[in-house]
């Protein structure tokens, strides 16, 4: 699976490099710009881009935007965001087109290498990555919400799980169930929520998304 | 103050009751109020040259301070009853300074005698207590004198004999009283007289604040040196507060990510230690020194939001606002009406200020709907933060609203609450700046 960074730190950028390497990525290119990044993203045309959201020249949301401008230019292509700090605008942003292939994750997910490798390769196959913090807060402010508080605790973690892109099988491996007890629990919270069932991971994914950020 | 307005500067303004008649009548008779005042101003002026005369025997001095304050407190009578009456307003001139301090009666008569003596608007001030009894007070007495003249015409015709046989003043007016049509034909002129004291009565009452006005009033330079003061105190409070933050900021730093890198840095020592005869425990303090990390990264990623947050730096005040309203629980409508961003400084102000408004409403106002709206018209940056709560918010409890109206005022910004008993509340917080022009994107 090949990638393309975009990172100014060196530091960071050079063990992203590393750590993707040693789960079988293949680093196509590492750039430190925005400008780069679309370049590199129509030279290689890879499985996917990690991108953090500060960038030079400007370093606002460079990287942000430059995602967003590349998946305008090579449309379906998979971007994750990485960022010191997660903001509900920015992931709304990157949700927006409803296509998912998009992740924006905090850089403290690096540290667990395998998590951050898992995530990388649900984007590049077209799912979700949402940080747990983005779920949180998305839940926190939807706190009066009737639906919602008609939710078994066990359905709520099943929610948040599924929420950050998760499929069954991992939801049921993070929670120690079976997956026919994951797939009972999402159904029950579909019905609850008032959202049309899908047996398509992702566009549950991204119904759920919706109606949490409604 | 519950449930009122609090907004900064007052304004008088001349209340109206009663009818034409009876309000001139009480305009009139006000002048002889001012004719009082000026015969106390008198006294004053006259105790002062006693004072001056009787120096050499020195202790008559030590009444000098009582009497310049006396000196000042009438003045300020007239400062404040020009604004009521006579529709002028005269701002107070003095210098703000403390009043106590150490030291026995010489050294604090000096100094407080010292203060005023140097201080320009008692010198001014006493020009106006001489030449307000000498003639000012003339313009505050004329219209009642010539009302009071023209009371006397109408009772002419009743009184004329008496005098004149008095061997009295056999004039009114330009009319000789010699019989009864002459006495007659005073009571029309009297009338008239009577009506024209009425007509000026405003007039000259208007002159007569005008005339304060002038010796009163600050002096250009006396403004300025108030701006001068307003500005330094202002200007003290932002380096407190500037200083405070970075002492908090630097106790943070110190209590938080920095202990916590000492203590992965303790703890990844002790794996490297018992790596080779004790793996499962290597791993065990390899994983706490990962949590110490991620804490020490949230610790700093809300120390940073408290700074300057990234939405705000990326974005400016109208998405930063906007990323507020999603966190916030509650239902909050922003309208942003900006065509660029304000200078960083007054767009940081003005969000923390949005931001502590919003905090506020979430804790007391039992609102549903919360409103934000954001312009700039007029060189102002205007944001409006409304709800459709319990209103009855009290500006003078309470720290918050203190606190953003001081943060504001280094930018000279105001702000104002509006909170009726029962709702809506609306605070509108004023900012003068200019915005600058959007950044173009680079892709």
């Amino acid at each position: 699976m090949r990638v393309v960074i975009a990172e100014d730190l060196f530091l960071l950028r050079d063990g992203l490099i590393r750590m993707l390497e040693a789960h079988g990525f293949e680093v196509a290119a590492a750039v430190d710009t925005g400008a780069g990044l679309l370049a590199a993203v129509e030279e290689h045309r890879p499985d996917a881009a990690v991108v953090d959201v500060r960038l030079p020249p400007t370093f606002t949301d460079e990287g942000l935007r430059a995602a967003l401008e590349a998946r305008h230019r090579v449309p379906g292509l998979p971007v994750l965001v990485l960022s010191q700090y997660v903001e509900q605008i920015y992931a709304r942003e990157l949700l927006a087109d409803g296509s998912g292939g998009v992740g924006y994750l905090l850089k403290d997910r690096v540290f667990d290498s395998a998590q951050f490798a898992e995530a990388l390769r649900r984007v590049a196959g077209g799912g979700t990555a949402m940080d747990p913090e983005v779920i949180s807060r998305l839940l926190a402010r939807n706190a009066d919400d009737r639906d919602l508080g008609g939710l078994s605790p066990r359905e709520r973690e099943v929610l948040e799980l599924m929420a950050e892109g998760r499929s069954n099988a991992a939801i049921a491996q993070r929670m120690v169930i079976t997956e026919r007890a994951v797939a009972k629990h999402t159904s029950s919270i579909f019905t609850k929520l008032g959202l049309q069932p899908s047996d398509d991971d992702n566009r549950r994914v991204l119904a759920v998304l919706a109606y949490l950020g409604r | 103050m519950n449930g009122g307005t609090i907004a900064t500067g007052n304004s008088t303004t001349p209340r109206r009751r009663g009818s034409w008649v009876g309000e001139r009548l009480l305009g009139s008779a006000r002048g002889l109020a001012f004719l009082g005042l000026a015969l106390a101003e008198a006294g004053l002026v006259t105790a002062l040259a006693f004072i001056v005369s009787f120096a050499i025997f020195v202790y008559p001095l030590l009444l000098l301070p009582p009497t310049l304050r006396a000196v000042r407190r009438l003045a300020n009578v007239t400062r404040r009853l020009s604004g009521v009456w006579c529709g002028v307003p005269i701002p107070v001139p003095y210098r703000a300074s403390a009043e106590r301090g150490p030291g026995g009666t010489w050294r604090r008569f000096g100094r407080v005698s010292g203060r005023l003596l140097t201080e320009p608007a008692t010198w001014r001030d006493l020009l106006w207590m001489t030449v307000d009894p000498l003639a000012g007070c003339l313009l505050a007495i004329i219209p009642i004198t010539v009302i009071g003249y023209g009371v006397f015409g109408v009772v002419m015709p009743a009184i004329w004999s008496p005098i004149v046989r008095a061997g009295g003043n056999e004039w009114y007016a330009f009319i000789h009283l010699t019989d009864a049509f002459s006495g007659a034909l005073c009571v029309p002129l009297g009338i008239g007289f009577i009506a024209l004291g009425l007509w000026i009565t405003p007039l000259f009452l208007r002159w007569y604040g005008r005339l304060a006005h002038s010796m009163l009033a600050p002096t250009k330079q006396a403004a300025l040196e108030q701006q001068v003061a307003h500005l330094s105190e202002s200007r003290a409070e932002v380096v407190d507060t500037g200083a405070a933050e970075i002492r908090r900021i630097e106790r943070d730093l110190h209590d938080g990510a920095q202990a916590r890198l000492v203590a992965m840095g303790m703890t990844l020592s002790a794996a490297e230690q018992v790596l080779d005869e004790n793996p499962d425990a290597a791993r065990a303090l390899l994983l706490e020194a990962r949590d110490a990390s991620a804490k020490a990264l949230t610790e700093l990623r809300g120390l940073v939001r408290g700074i300057h947050p990234p939405v705000l730096a990326d974005r400016g005040i109208g998405e930063a606002v906007r990323a507020l309203a999603m966190d916030s629980p509650l239902n909050v409508r922003v309208t942003n009406e900006l065509s660029g961003r304000p200078p960083a400084p007054v767009e940081s102000a003005a969000y923390f200020a949005v931001s502590e408004l919003l905090a506020n409403v979430s804790k007391h106002a039992g609102a549903h709907q919360v409103w934000v709206d954001m312009r700039h018209e007029h060189g102002l940056l205007r944001i409006d933060v409304g709800d459709d709560g319990r209103g009855g918010a009290d500006p003078g409890r309470g720290t918050g609203l203190r606190g953003i109206e001081r943060r504001l005022s280094a930018f000279d910004g105001i702000l104002a609450l509006s909170s009726p008993p029962g709702g809506p509340t609306v605070a509108t917080m004023e900012l003068p700046c200019e915005l600058s022009s959007p950044k173009t994107s680079s892709f």
